[in-house]
């Protein structure tokens, strides 16, 4: 029988399955956050329920944590204190692993699971957090869940879940100059809306995924969130094998015979099917309030086709018809799940260095995890960044989304190598531009969105 | 939780399309370590006109004073994307919404809605918009009708059919909470982890290696 890699990852966790085709599966891990582990913990304990697995269960804190450098529990966000306690104290009183705001290897929870060999090849693994699919990319079977779900996880050990249809998005090609995954991504949302995957799980193959790294396939999966999809997976090769190997969780012989099977058969059906080539992929900046809405930087903004195009270049303000390269910013961040990895910081690095930001413009730099910030400054990016004049963070979620805490300011324009554009997601009123790493850094030097200068 | 099997209510169109989370529950209104609290910030962005200071927009439909206890939302397609927050459920179960009707919803809302005893009812847009123009006449008097048991949404004196996956539906009818439906299944979860562990040890092999 041939299967794609989502059928065997399912079938490899599929307790059973009932007369409405709704399956039991097996978790084997579980991550959550301050924001929602918080109340699924306390919820556990006032029904006084035990979390199943302990030992398979972690906590970070990431969401709501001050990013300032010398940070305590103290955080801006309303009542955000109470989420990390909480957190804290249930971790504590279930006996599960925290990587707490003091932890030398703390960070925003894809990245800690994927540092730390949580997820592994051809495990599973929920978290209450919509972009868990980012680790789809290790061939993890992955599912953002909520909090009653979060719930049922601990203390059953299982998420009960249809399964989804399967897409397969073949790529092909290598992306070129200043092209990168995001802009990948970005592409295929634009092409094919946000609603594009219809809730199918996603497989990205083909030679375009052969030549990324493990980082690249990361930020790919991490974007699947945005176009609709169950979930997203690649199949496992040796980059990633390498690399989760090595990871502190992951088991000392580690099972690489078996990870190698963690592939879609050559016969393998899908139910649906797309193609892009990375070769015709242009750097993208988004110009609206939805994913979907981007295009290259000198792409002229299209005249709006809707209602909704119409809110939404109203709230970005803007008008049609001119391209967004050289539009005036006011802040850069780079940071999140997306977009904060080592490689992410390399890119804007090399764009700062000599440079400084222009005048006037607030530029943040929020690595991903305490392991990327040391790295970073192992390799003393932090001094490139600082020398530009960003502010270099401690890591966490920071400005990726707005608890009511920091954010820009209303009717600010923002150049962020995020993931959601919606309105007031980066504060109320703020405009936000997805882009990658690099054309962040280069719109924060010139003040005005740009390309990287080509040497 | 209690069960859905009959609700009648007030009806308010949102038919944009992809009103996501954040809409719904803004991140910031998530105040407190807890599940209830919530409704006041219900669409805090489009509802009030400062959020701060609760200043209420009196064009927003859930502020329309013929809209009073509104209970049923016509949403449009891919509603409850973005963030996959439970606050948002919980925000607009508290709030007294028992039934949405939309074309398309984010997997993972619509089954947060199930788990809390809201109805995620799949319908075509047409159809929806049918709904919400007889509902605009009156919205008080032209209540909306959705029965879980004939997978029907009633107005107008037209029925329109909605969709739910069967195990949802039987859910949302028995009310029957998650963990309390999986603890009969134990027996089943202990053979298939036993099998589990013994045939891939690493799953758990690290934390031998801790020990
Ligand atoms: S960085 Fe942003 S998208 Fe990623 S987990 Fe944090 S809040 Fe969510």
């Amino acid at each position: 029988m041939s299967g794609t890699l989502f059928d065997k990852l399912w079938d490899s966790h599929c307790i059973e399955t009932d007369g409405d085709g709704a399956s039991l599966l097996y978790v084997d891990r579980v991550v959550m956050h301050e924001r929602t582990g918080a109340v699924a913990l306390d919820s556990l304990a006032r029904r006084r329920r035990s979390v199943r697995r302990p030992e398979h269960a972690f906590c970070v804190a990431d969401h709501v944590v001050d990013t300032l450098p010398g940070r305590s529990d103290d955080t801006r966000v309303p009542g955000g204190r109470d989420f990390i306690v909480a957190l804290r104290q249930g971790a504590a009183s279930f006996g599960l692993r925290m990587f707490d705001v003091d932890d030398e290897d703390q960070g925003i929870c894809h990245l800690v699971s994927a540092e730390q060999g949580i997820a592994l090849p051809g495990l599973s693994l929920v978290c209450p957090d919509s972009h868990t699919c980012t680790l789809g990319a290790l061939g993890t079977l992955a599912f953002g869940i909520g909090t009653s779900e979060l719930e049922h996880a601990l203390a059953t050990s299982t998420l009960r879940a249809i399964k989804p249809a399967t897409l397969r998005v073949s790529i092909s090609g290598q992306l070129l100059g200043h092209a990168t995954a995001k802009d990948l991504a970005l592409t295929l949302i634009s092409t094919h809306g946000v609603g594009g995957a219809g809730g199918a799980a996603v497989e990205f193959q083909g030679a375009g995924i052969d030549a990324m790294t493990l980082e690249q396939r990361m930020t790919l999966c991490n974007m699947a969130a945005e176009f609709g999809a169950a979930t997203a997976v690649i199949a496992p090769d040796e980059v990633v094998f390498r690399q989760a190997a090595l990871a502190p969780l992951a088991p000392k012989d580690a099972p690489i015979a078996g990870w190698r099977a963690l592939r879609s058969d050559a016969s393998a059906r899908f139910d649906h099917d797309i193609a892009i080539d990375s070769a015709q992929v242009v750097p993208q900046v988004t110009w609206g309030t939805s994913p979907e809405q981007c295009g290259g930087l000198g792409d002229p903004i299209p005249s709006p086709k809707d209602a909704a195009a119409r809110q939404a270049l109203d709230y970005m303000g803007l008008e049609p018809g001119l391209p967004l390269a050289s539009k005036p910013i006011d802040a850069a961040f780079i940071g999140s799940c997306t977009n904060a990895r080592i490689s992410d910081i390399r890119a804007a690095a090399r764009v700062l260095k000599g440079h400084r930001v222009a005048a006037g413009v607030t530029a943040i730099c929020v690595p991903g995890s305490k392991r990327v910030k040391r790295q970073a400054e192992a390799e003393g990016l932090d001094q490139v960044f600082k020398a530009a004049g960003f502010e270099w963070r401690e890591p966490g979620c920071s400005m990726c989304f707005f608890a009511g805490g920091e954010t820009f300011g209303a009717g600010k324009r923002v150049v962020t190598s995020t993931n959601r554009n919606f309105e007031s997601r980066q504060g109320p009123g703020v405009r936000s531009h997805l882009t990658s790493p690099a054309v962040v850094a280069a719109s924060a030097i010139h003040g005005r969105i740009a390309l990287p200068d080509t040497a | 939780m209690k069960p859905l099997e009959i609700h009648k209510g007030v009806a308010a169109p949102l038919l944009q399309a992809n009103v996501d989370t954040d809409a719904i529950m803004p991140s910031r209104e998530m105040r407190r370590v807890s599940r209830s609290g919530l409704a006041d910030g219900l669409f805090a962005n489009w509802r009030y006109l400062d959020p701060e200071r609760r200043i209420p927009d009196p064009d927003f439909i859930l502020n329309r004073p013929e809209r009073t206890g509104a209970s049923i939302l016509l949403g449009g397609p891919n509603f409850g994307c973005g963030s996959s927050r439970e606050f948002a459920v919980w925000a607009l179960a508290e709030f007294g919404i028992r039934v949405i009707l939309a074309p398309g919803f984010n997997p993972v809302f619509q089954k947060n809605c199930v788990a809390n005893g809201l109805l995620p009812a799949q319908a075509p847009l047409p159809a929806i918009r049918s709904l919400a123009a007889w509902s605009d006449r009156d919205p008080q008097r032209n209540r909306l009708t959705a029965n879980v048991r004939t997978l029907k949404i009633e107005g107008s004196g037209k029925r329109i059919p909605f969709v739910i996956a069967r195990g949802q539906r039987l859910r949302l009818l028995q009310g029957l909470d998650d963990i309390a439906m999986t603890d009969q299944r134990t027996a089943a979860i202990e053979a298939f982890e036993r099998q589990r562990f013994a045939e891939q040890p690493w799953v758990c092999a690290w934390i031998n290696r801790r020990a």
